[in-house]
């Protein structure tokens, strides 16, 4: 029963992880069809924020969950006006401006602050599943993803910004007859995500090496997720991040993580083979 | 009236030797008319005579490649579609574009953007002119039929108030009952605001309804203005245009 309830609660951080580490790639990718390669290395601006924010002395809290979305979605907003902006419209373009500018940025941090792994440590403990301990970091992860999730929802449905958003999404052109100014509104989109990415950056700060080439280690995972979820954004992620996670911790329990992620790429290309416009190209079709 | 439109009988719209196209085809070989504020224009022309082309290019989707557009002495010929959309152009297109994930009371709001008056009493004001929005104000906008979409892409431009309206068909694919009902919204609207309309069609009775003038388009330029009650005669037309 204690194993039960240890496997349920590593389920739940495994989807909440994977949501996270998504949802900026997803927003970028669902409102403004940009495949944005250098999405791992604004979750490893994000981590980088907080390391140097925590040995700066900056409260740990405030470096993980405030510092990275804020600074890393102001470098989007700069990329965006220096290099994303001219390249609307085209897809490999875009996505051999976003992988150049990926190595550029890993050339940048490496030389700034070195080719070393570096960390902050966990500000919180552990807690007792029956007898065995699990992290209570995780819970961190969990309402991180869930407040992202949430929020994003939140400004999609509640506010004039999310409809002028969806607006322009469904239709640049008849937004831009009414008034709005669909650069304006990619700029901020991709800044959302930016900012997004280095939100997830900075909540796995704790949890990862800390280098600049980690960002590889997350882009894959967040890239199928995306494909998984199809068109509506946050249902999208929310649904495929909670099926491949599952997937993925199920049988990294029963395995190895190696094996975990092998059968989690399966899981993907099962997925899209079958749905090939993702889960809510098929399901769920009006939702956000 | 709003305060802010100009008085009748000044020029509005003033086009002058517009010529635009697609790529290295040309379309629109010299277009010059003016619209007067308070005045329903229409443009008469059958397919393939460049009547998209020439609200497109009003509207800024496409560039100008000679020609100058004014608006109310303001001149927005490299204007962008945002621009003119502020400064007074509104614009219902060609199959209507209406978003179709947003709501009905969505598609209204994304109209009142560049309202002066606050979005609620807006969008009570304009659904007092058209009723028939009310039943379907949270259903999604795809979901209507061709008609319905028709008057909501009405509507929303008429949110906020727009100095000039560019219809571009909107009889395309329509039923005639509601062809009936666009017109006399159309007409009181005119009448109680002084609206002054754009508008390109081939039909006939909804031009020579609507219109206090008809230009004749052919092959990319205007070739001659007739009055609504010629417009209305089809055998007369016949001779002008060719339209069968």
């Amino acid at each position: 029963m204690d194993l039960v309830g240890l496997l349920g609660f590593n389920v739940f951080t495994g989807v909440a992880t994977l949501a996270l580490i998504t949802l900026g790639l997803g927003v970028i990718y669902g409102m403004m069809r940009i495949i944005n390669l250098a999405h791992g290395e604004f979750m490893m601006l994000g981590a980088y924020t907080a390391v140097v924010a925590v040995d700066a002395g900056v409260n740990i809290w405030v470096a993980m969950l405030v510092l990275p979305p804020l600074i890393v979605g102001l470098i989007g907003l700069l990329i965006e006006r220096a290099v994303i902006r001219f390249l609307y419209g085209r897809m490999m373009d875009t996505m051999l401006a976003t992988w150049g500018i990926s190595l550029g940025l890993i050339g940048l941090v490496t030389t700034l602050y070195g080719n070393v792994v570096r960390g902050v440590s966990t500000p919180v403990g552990s807690f007792e599943i029956g007898r065995y301990g699990a992290s209570l970091y995780s819970l961190v992860i969990i309402a991180a993803a869930l407040a992202a999730l949430g929020g994003m929802l939140a400004l999609l449905r509640l506010t004039r910004f999310g409809l002028i958003l969806r607006a322009t999404m469904q239709n640049p052109r008849m937004a831009a007859a009414l008034g709005v100014s669909p650069d304006r509104i990619y700029m901020a989109t991709f800044a959302l995500g930016a900012g997004l990415a280095g939100l997830a950056g900075g909540v796995l700060a704790p949890i990862s090496g800390v280098s600049p080439a980690m960002g590889a280690a997350y882009i894959a995972r967040a890239f199928i997720t995306v494909l998984g979820g199809g068109p509506a954004i946050i249902t999208g992620t929310g649904l495929a991040a909670s099926l491949f996670g599952t997937i993925n911790e199920l049988v990294a329990f029963r395995t190895t993580p190696v094996i975990g992620d092998v059968v989690l790429l399966l899981a993907a290309v099962l997925l899209i083979r079958v749905l090939p416009q993702g889960i809510t190209g098929r399901y769920l079709r009006r939702s956000l | 009236m709003n305060p802010t439109h100009p008085i009748p009988g000044a020029p509005l719209l003033a086009v002058e030797g517009l010529h635009a196209g697609y790529g290295r085809i040309p379309i629109l070989g010299g277009i010059s008319l003016t619209v007067a504020a308070g005045e329903a224009v229409g443009i008469l022309g059958h397919n393939g005579m460049g009547k998209t082309t020439l609200l497109r290019t009003l509207m800024g989707y496409l560039p100008a490649t000679a020609g100058r557009v004014r608006l109310a002495g303001r001149d927005i010929t490299a204007a962008s579609p945002t621009a003119r959309a502020r400064a007074g152009i509104g614009y219902v297109p060609q199959g209507r574009e209406i978003f179709p994930a947003l709501s009905v009371r969505e598609n209204l709001r994304m109209g009142c953007l560049l309202a002066r008056t606050p979005e609620e009493a807006t969008i009570a004001g304009i659904l007092e002119v058209f009723p028939r929005l009310n039943a379907y104000l949270d259903r999604p906008g795809g979901a209507l039929s061709g008609g319905e979409q028709q008057l909501l892409a009405l509507a929303r431009c008429l949110c906020s108030d727009p100095r000039i309206v560019l219809l571009d068909e909107p009889t395309e694919g329509i039923q005639p009952s509601i062809i009936e009902e666009i017109v006399e919204t159309l007409r009181g609207i005119s009448r109680a605001r002084g609206l002054t309309i754009l508008l390109v069609e081939q039909n006939l009775s909804f031009i020579s309804g609507l219109s206090d003038r008809v230009l004749i388009l052919q092959k990319g330029t205007i070739t001659r203005e007739v009055p609504p009650e010629v417009a209305r005669d089809r055998t007369l037309i016949d001779e002008f245009v060719g339209m069968a």
